[in-house]
């Protein structure tokens, strides 16, 4: 009997042959952190160590509230600066950035066969490279800063597979949201999941990443898609360094299979508040919406600055509908203006800032009010995620969001494809 | 340590934002969190809790974010265990690396109502709720994750094995 991904690779870094339930203590090759580090770093002096394990195992980059929206993010942000200065920790990637996922995929760190793990939960992402990438909390970052080792429970594993091509207009993030629904919110808890199939195969790195990006919402240690031609032409523009990919055995043995059927499906929508409630478009349709929301790790990089420019532009947006826009990272940014995606959402009416995580935790650029609608390319609609307990957050895709911006209703995006 | 209070329930998906919403992350004085813990679900939850009460939940509690100030909070506020069918899974090492007690029990949370009186053994693996008279099992944990539980948190773990 063959091995899953997450049973060959912790095999590999443990050194001995491991299954599902066996713990292991293993050294990562990347270890990332973001504003959460000037809490980590107080957690770290008090382990009593004063040098980092390895400066080069860790990444950190500042996206959470950047620039700071107030002092007490200031001071976090100078917090961090000093350690980093203090602990030579070359990768630090400052306010100007991005979002730490997009940050770290544009720098080559998604590296097929790597241990990657990150104090944010959707660290999950970089698992599009066929890396194994899951996120962790603030503890056990500042334990691995002192001694360089983390403890993992070698996690059972299941399979996606995506049957058939959808339909012009139903994207990517339409097929991970109708499979979040249908694996529900616990559905792959504490498991390793593969997305596999031809449609998985024919997506840019751009789509794959709102797969593994998402899998954590499905409770998933982490998220995998083999790497192959696409991955390694990424990296070879972006890294050079040399690697093994993992991929799966053929005979492997897995705790569940999910098959997913997208040849008929329409645009899907996750309803308030949780991300596996999720509904046909035409079921939420013509729901008023205060604000439209292009942006966060999910859902923002050039290909969905384009999909969303596409719809928008000659229009106008409605005069009851906020459309905020904000680039996963500055290079989708600089890009999405030399291309002239950033004048096109402008001219429309929609706001565009500079990128970082924005409102989607509900830090600022774009707070909702009580009783007030969102409508999000995120991958979060909790109850309060966007910074108000009383209003209401949808997911949908960058298409849907842009058409619903038109309209100020959520809006099926295939009437202005 | 003992684990012995009165039971506030909660059903599914108990997610951080309502833990501890994104607005209070920044807070880390136990007196300051404890304030906000819980308080988009349960508001009166703050103000009811005393030291050794316990949480019983439903399947994937603590879901969403790695934020660990979620069960630094719920600890914060006197909370001795939470029992719950079943925890998300950064939810679940931050809980143990603080050294909050976490038990999957889906036998244990069918049995138990809000304010029941419920202890835990964790030398036994047992749950006894005091109001029925019922006893139930969970796994035990492995050594080192009781170790670390029992030195309060992986921090102190560590600093112990470091010296």
């Amino acid at each position: 009997m063959g091995s899953t991904f997450a049973e060959k690779v912790l095999s590999e870094k443990a050194g001995k042959t491991v299954k599902p339930g066996d713990i292991v203590e293993i050294t990562p090759d990347l270890a990332m952190s973001h504003d959460n580090t000037a809490a980590i770093s107080k957690t770290f002096y008090n382990i009593g160590v004063d040098k980092l394990f390895d400066p080069e195992l860790h990444i950190i980059v500042l996206d959470h509230c950047t620039p700071a929206a107030d002092q007490k993010h200031a001071t976090n942000h100078k917090t961090v600066r000093e350690f980093v200065s203090r602990h030579g920790i070359k990768k630090f990637y400052d306010v100007n950035s991005g979002i730490c996922h997009q940050v770290m995929a544009e720098a080559g760190l998604g590296i097929p066969g790597h241990v990657i793990v990150g104090s944010d939960s959707h660290t999950t992402h970089l698992g599009a490279f066929g890396a194994f990438a899951t996120g962790i909390g603030r503890s056990e970052m500042a334990v691995i800063m002192a001694t360089g080792k983390i403890w993992f429970r070698v996690p059972e594993s299941m399979r996606v597979i995506v049957l058939g091509m959808p339909p012009k207009g139903v994207f990517a993030k339409d097929v991970a949201l109708k499979i979040v629904g249908k694996v529900g919110a616990s559905g792959a808890i504490y498991r390793s999941v593969e997305f596999s199939g031809p449609y998985i195969d024919s997506l840019p790195i751009d789509y794959r990443v709102v797969f593994t990006n998402i899998s954590v919402e499905m409770g998933a240690k982490n998220g995998y898609i083999k790497p192959d031609d696409k991955t390694f032409s990424y990296l070879a523009l972006r890294t050079r360094e040399r690697y093994t990919p993992v991929l799966p055995d053929t005979d492997a043995e897995y705790a569940e299979n999910v098959e997913i059927d997208v040849t008929d499906m329409t645009p899907q929508v996750a309803c308030p508040h949780t991300v596996d409630n999720v509904k046909p478009i035409g079921e939420v349709e013509g729901t008023k919406v205060n604000q439209a929301f292009l942006g966060t790790c999910n859902g923002s990089r050039l290909t969905d600055w384009q999909v969303a420019a596409s719809i928008l532009k000659g229009r106008k947006i409605s005069g009851d509908c906020r459309l905020i826009c904000i680039p996963a990272s500055s290079k989708v940014y600089l890009d999405a203006m030399k291309a002239g995606y950033v004048a096109t959402i402008m001219e429309a009416g929609g706001i565009v800032t500079n990128s970082g995580c924005g409102p989607c935790l509900g830090a600022h650029q774009g707070v909702p009010a009580p009783e007030e609608v969102v409508i999000s390319t995120g991958n979060r609609n909790f109850k309060g995620r966007m910074g108000c307990s009383e209003s209401e957050v949808y997911l949908g895709s960058p298409a849907t969001v842009a058409a619903s911006a038109l309209t100020g209703k959520i809006t099926d995006p295939r009437e202005f494809i | 340590m003992e684990i012995k209070g009165k039971v506030f329930k909660y059903g599914d998906a108990v997610n951080t934002d309502v833990i501890l919403p994104g607005r209070w992350c920044h807070l880390y004085k136990p007196e300051d969190l404890k304030k906000h813990c819980l308080e988009d679900l349960d508001k009166d939850f703050a103000a009811n809790v005393e030291e050794g009460d316990i949480i019983a939940a439903g399947e994937n509690f603590g879901c969403g974010s790695s934020r660990e100030v979620a069960p630094l909070s719920i600890k914060s506020s006197g909370i001795s265990a939470i029992i719950a069918k079943s925890f998300a899974r950064i939810f679940y090492r931050n809980s143990i690396n603080i050294g909050l007690p976490i038990l999957e029990s889906p036998e244990a949370v069918e049995n138990i109502s809000a304010g029941n009186e419920v202890s835990v053994n964790m030398a036994e693996g047992t749950i006894t709720n005091h109001t029925t008279g019922k006893t139930f099992n969970f796994v035990p944990f492995p050594e080192f994750m009781r170790d670390i539980l029992a030195k309060g948190g992986i921090r102190d773990y560590i600093l112990a094995k470091v010296k």
